[in-house]
């Protein structure tokens, strides 16, 4: 990073020569001796050490023998090698060579396992257990405190550090790994070593559960079977679990997961190892949200509403194909599709080729929730085929601005990117918004205290934006008029990196597959005739349609007045879009659903389609980045939306030439992006919104809302655990504007907006005056449905 | 020409272990009709034990599927609450299955064993005429109630704690009384 004229010198003085073992190693400056160990293949034992957490030297079971620290003299006792940084000439000798090391290490296992309980058969841990292996490469065979009569000391067991982590004190070898991450990663430090002595253990302050949306990291890190989950405790053992690496489906952060399953049934998923995109951390959401796709709702075969009794019923996957493409046939182009957040690239890609060359409209919008025409001017300009920013970036920039985003709440990843920044390299944090929010505080950013819908102006006048800043813009950013037109100006005029971070996971690849409707597949504006011709040739079809489709509102609205007779629908909520079931009711609707939801009950065809563990597939993540997972589980049960479309397509006669996310991806790479000229950047100013949502007068309180982590999304049901761990639904606002209101913390209060009113606790926080906040979705407190999106006026009074 | 001894001796001979078998003990077992003892470490069906006070042995711990050469044993572990107690301490097999299709009757899984759970018995007629009735469950395999047992779940009777049981320290709870 340094001057690039002598690079040559900077590498010769950063690096450092020493032995281990009697064998020279050239390592870089400031490397831990256990990890020079590493580069030549000698692995010492270790618990407390680990590479994304800062040295301790906790347990002292790496400890080894240096003769000479390399100025010519030794320490007179082995030291612990995770905290010894290497030193030119230094010697160091391991367990390997050094009798002595080796007799320290194993005098500290015994010393460690003097009260660890040998209940390892019982243990969760038992059989992925470093204790366990340790013990028998670095320990002695027999342990001279069981003369003590093997009286060890005990706990009662176990105790819950929050719903989902459970705590077996006596297996605890006080390492400090996980208060570790939770102060230096996570930023929750809600656990703590307390007592002293052969009683030292973690322990949670009274009545204060260990409330972290990444408590679970803690339970894969823990070296002992100390931190266990509720959800996975005494379910199986870790040589009979198939795993399989895979990617998260709750998110965009493209985290890197392992899925471990038995029996066909997910037992549960832990963090992969991603240095470039989520480290070895996910959110608990990513680590416990499985057991939504094995409830007793999931659809099991397709249905077709019967034309006689008008009630669904079972049906051959020939027949339901018959069914649909009749019905599409039937409504001659008057189609609107809207696939839904959650597909893989290559199901997205499915959709918008079957919209175009099926179906040939260009009604098709994935999204569904709160959208304009600006935004999607903002993604074909902007967004698609970008990958300008990546997790690094967010590491080695400057100052990163958020600007409708809450990182902790909808990019967990990128929370945890921003707070390592901050406290490495003190990464400058500005967030555009109306809350200085607990996630805010914890990457020491400060607030531009903005009501929602001046983000656009707040944007354009902040100062000292250059090259080295990055700009994250959040999906929710759509609902403010300007706001994206803005972003995208002062990221042309300063130089500033900018990106778009959506929340679902199947979100961006649905903007590179096109699944938007001025946008084709790999960047092609619809507008632009060279594109259409170029995708027409691709796809060998004569022509795709010029005009520009209906976005989802649009599809909603036509849909009411008739205008469109057939829905091609996927993972939606239609609360969210507004879609009334009497316009459901009336327009031939074709449903690829996971599980039974409030539109499969109206729909007249019913696909059940594949969860992401039951297909292979491809995440693109928010950087653009391509993550691409292998199927885990094979359920004859459900198809891929892929096979599905073509099998509708086909029976339709215009088949969309694949039928296996494999063959997708091949002639999506054939495809390729589009190299010709993009769509320019929307120039919305603020005021004009096109979504019509009742924009709040100066003087009145306006709502400012977000989807938190934990919520009531249907791909967190089915575990207790984790949804106990959610955060409370509370209505925040500074203490003016509850004295305003007549309201105190604490008291319960009914916020009434545009839809109808919900009734929450109070809480006083950091929010601008003016502004009331509410989460966007909560188990029973869906704001978005019962009170009205962010930006809407609002008023808030005591309740009865 | 054959000699003398060749034509007349040579065919009575022949039949010499025939007449002499004749007389000797029969090894023949009448199985169906008659059941003989096996030697006593013969390698039978398993048995699941119990404690004295009928609570289970089995931890579920899985120790005998991860032994088994011939993957013929299924484990599914449980915790045990203190309204549903199976076994003492805090985890038991709730799901427990041996396919005797598989098994091979080595005796790994015994071995494996940390709790004593899992032994063999000299039973020894495993054959059947359907697959199902060759998967044994957790209930063909339990031990059989003895006087005195009591049929789980139940709290425990004979110790404090599981460390009582284990350490064969066992004696009649004070307070509980009978289950």
């Amino acid at each position: 990073m340094t001057a690039t004229q002598d690079a040559g010198a900077v590498v010769k003085s950063d690096e450092v020569t020493l032995t281990i073992d009697g064998i020279q190693v050239s390592v870089p400056k400031d490397t831990l001796v256990i990890r020079a160990a590493e580069e030549i293949g000698v692995q010492i034992p270790r618990f407390c050490d680990h590479p994304l957490l800062e040295p301790v030297g906790a347990c002292r079971q790496c400890l080894v023998d240096v003769p000479d620290a390399g100025n010519g003299r030794g320490f007179p006792k082995p030291q612990a090698s995770c905290t010894l940084p290497v030193a030119e000439g230094m010697v160091v000798n391991t367990q390997a060579t050094s009798p002595v090391a080796d007799k320290s290490q194993q005098g500290v296992m015994e010393f460690l396992l003097i009260n660890h309980p040998l209940d390892c058969p019982v243990c969760d841990k038992g059989g992925e257990c470093p204790l366990q292996n340790q013990a028998m490469s670095n320990g002695r065979g027999e342990s001279r405190f069981a003369e003590s009569g093997g009286v060890k000391r005990t706990f009662p067991k176990p105790i819950n550090l929050s719903p989902q982590v459970l705590l077996d004190r006596e297996r605890c070898i006080v390492c400090q790994r996980c208060t570790r991450f939770s102060a230096e990663i996570a930023g929750d430090p809600f656990i703590e070593l307390i007592e002293r002595g052969a009683q030292q253990q973690i322990g949670i302050a009274e009545g204060a559960e260990f409330l972290s949306y990444f408590s679970g990291n803690t339970i894969q890190i823990c070296p002992v079977g100390a931190l266990t989950s509720a959800a996975y405790r005494f379910r199986s053992r870790p040589f009979d679990l198939v795993s399989t690496p895979s990617i998260t489906e709750h998110d965009a952060s493209g985290s890197a997961i392992r899925v471990d399953h038995r029996r066909g049934k997910v037992m549960r998923r832990l963090a992969g190892n991603d240095p470039l995109v989520n480290e070895e951390w996910i959110t608990d959401k990513d680590r416990f949200g499985f057991t939504w796709a094995r409830q007793d709702d999931r659809l099991t075969h397709p249905q077709v509403r019967d034309e006689d009794t008008g009630e669904l019923r079972a049906a051959s996957w020939p027949e339901a194909f018959a069914v649909a493409a009749r019905g599409l046939k039937k409504a001659k182009g008057k189609v609107g599709l809207l696939p839904g957040g959650r597909l893989t690239a290559e199901d997205a890609y499915a959709w918008s080729k079957f919209a175009r060359v099926t179906v040939r409209t260009n009604n098709i919008d994935f999204r569904s929730r709160p959208h304009s025409a600006e935004e999607a001017a903002f993604l074909a300009s902007t967004v698609v085929l970008s990958t300008t920013v990546t997790y690094a970036d967010l590491e080695s920039a400057k100052r990163v601005v958020l600007v409708g985003l809450e990182p902790e709440d909808e990019a967990g990843s990128i929370f945890l990117r921003l707070r390592k920044a901050n406290r490495a390299t003190g990464l400058e944090v500005v967030s555009i918004g109306a809350v200085n929010t607990r996630g805010l505080r914890k990457v020491n950013g400060t607030l531009v205290p903005t009501r929602p819908g001046d983000e656009a102006k707040a944007l354009t006048d902040l100062t000292d934006l250059d090259s080295s800043t990055v700009i994250l813009v959040g999906e929710r950013l759509a609902g403010v008029p300007g706001a994206l037109s803005a972003a995208a100006a002062v990221a042309q005029r300063t130089g500033a990196k900018l990106a778009w971070v959506p929340r679902r996971a199947g979100d961006r690849g649905a903007v590179e597959t096109g699944c938007l409707p001025a946008l084709l597949p790999g960047g092609r504006p619809v507008a632009d005739a060279a594109a259409r011709v170029d995708l027409a040739a691709a796809w060998d079809v004569e022509q795709v349609a010029d005009a520009e489709g209906l976005d989802a509102h649009g599809i909603v609205a036509a849909l009411e007045a008739g205008d469109l007779e057939a829905l091609v629908i996927g993972g939606v909520d239609p609360a969210d879009l507004g879609i009334r079931k009497k316009a459901l009711k009336k327009a031939f609707v074709v449903a690829l659903e996971v599980r039974s939801s409030a539109y499969t009950e109206l729909a007249d065809v019913v696909f059940p389609v594949a969860p992401a563990s039951d297909k292979a597939g491809t995440f693109v993540n928010w950087e653009g980045r391509v993550r691409s997972f292998g199927k885990v589980l094979d359920n004859p049960h459900s198809l891929p939306d892929v096979r599905v479309l073509a099998g509708i397509a086909e029976e339709r006669g215009r088949a969309i030439g694949f039928r296996t996310p494999e063959a997708a991806w091949a002639e999506m790479t054939q495809v390729g992006p589009w190299t010709g000229a993009r769509a320019s950047a929307p120039e919305v100013s603020t005021g004009s919104h096109s979504t019509g949502s009742v924009q709040a007068t100066s003087t009145g309180l306006v709502l400012a809302s977000w989807k938190q982590l934990l919520d009531d999304g249907r791909l967190q049901d089915g575990d207790p655990h984790l949804a106990a761990t959610a955060r409370p639904a509370v209505i925040l606002a500074s203490a003016a504007t509850l004295a305003g209101a007549g309201l105190a913390d604490g008291d319960r209060a009914t916020l009434t907006g545009p839809l109808g009113s919900i009734t929450l606790p109070v809480a006083v926080g950091e929010v601008a005056d003016g502004v009331v906040w509410a989460p966007a979705s909560a188990p029973g407190a869906s704001v978005r449905h019962a009170v009205g999106a962010a930006g809407d006026a609002v008023t808030i009074g005591g309740a009865k | 020409m054959p000699t003398l001894k060749e034509q007349f001796w040579d065919p009575v001979a022949g039949f010499g272990v025939t007449f002499r078998t004749m007389f000797r003990k029969v090894v023949t077992e009448q199985y169906p009709f008659e059941k003989l003892p096996t030697a006593p470490r013969f390698h039978g069906r398993h048995q699941l034990n119990r404690w004295p006070d009928g609570l289970e042995k089995c931890v579920g711990c899985e120790l005998c599927a991860w032994a088994c050469p011939a993957d013929a044993i299924y484990v599914e572990g449980d915790s045990n609450t203190d309204d549903e107690r199976f076994s003492p301490g805090e985890r038991y097999g709730r799901v427990y299955q041996i396919n005797y299709l598989r098994c091979i009757l080595c005796g790994l899984c015994i071995e494996a064993c940390p709790t004593r759970a899992l032994t063999m018995t000299n039973e020894y007629e495993l054959a059947d005429t359907s697959r199902e009735s060759l998967i044994y469950e957790k209930s063909d395999l339990l031990a059989p109630l003895l006087p005195g047992m009591v049929q789980p779940p139940h709290p425990m009777l004979l110790g404090e704690d599981e460390g009582d049981y284990y350490r064969g320290n066992l004696h009649k709870r004070d307070e509980e009384g009978d289950a």
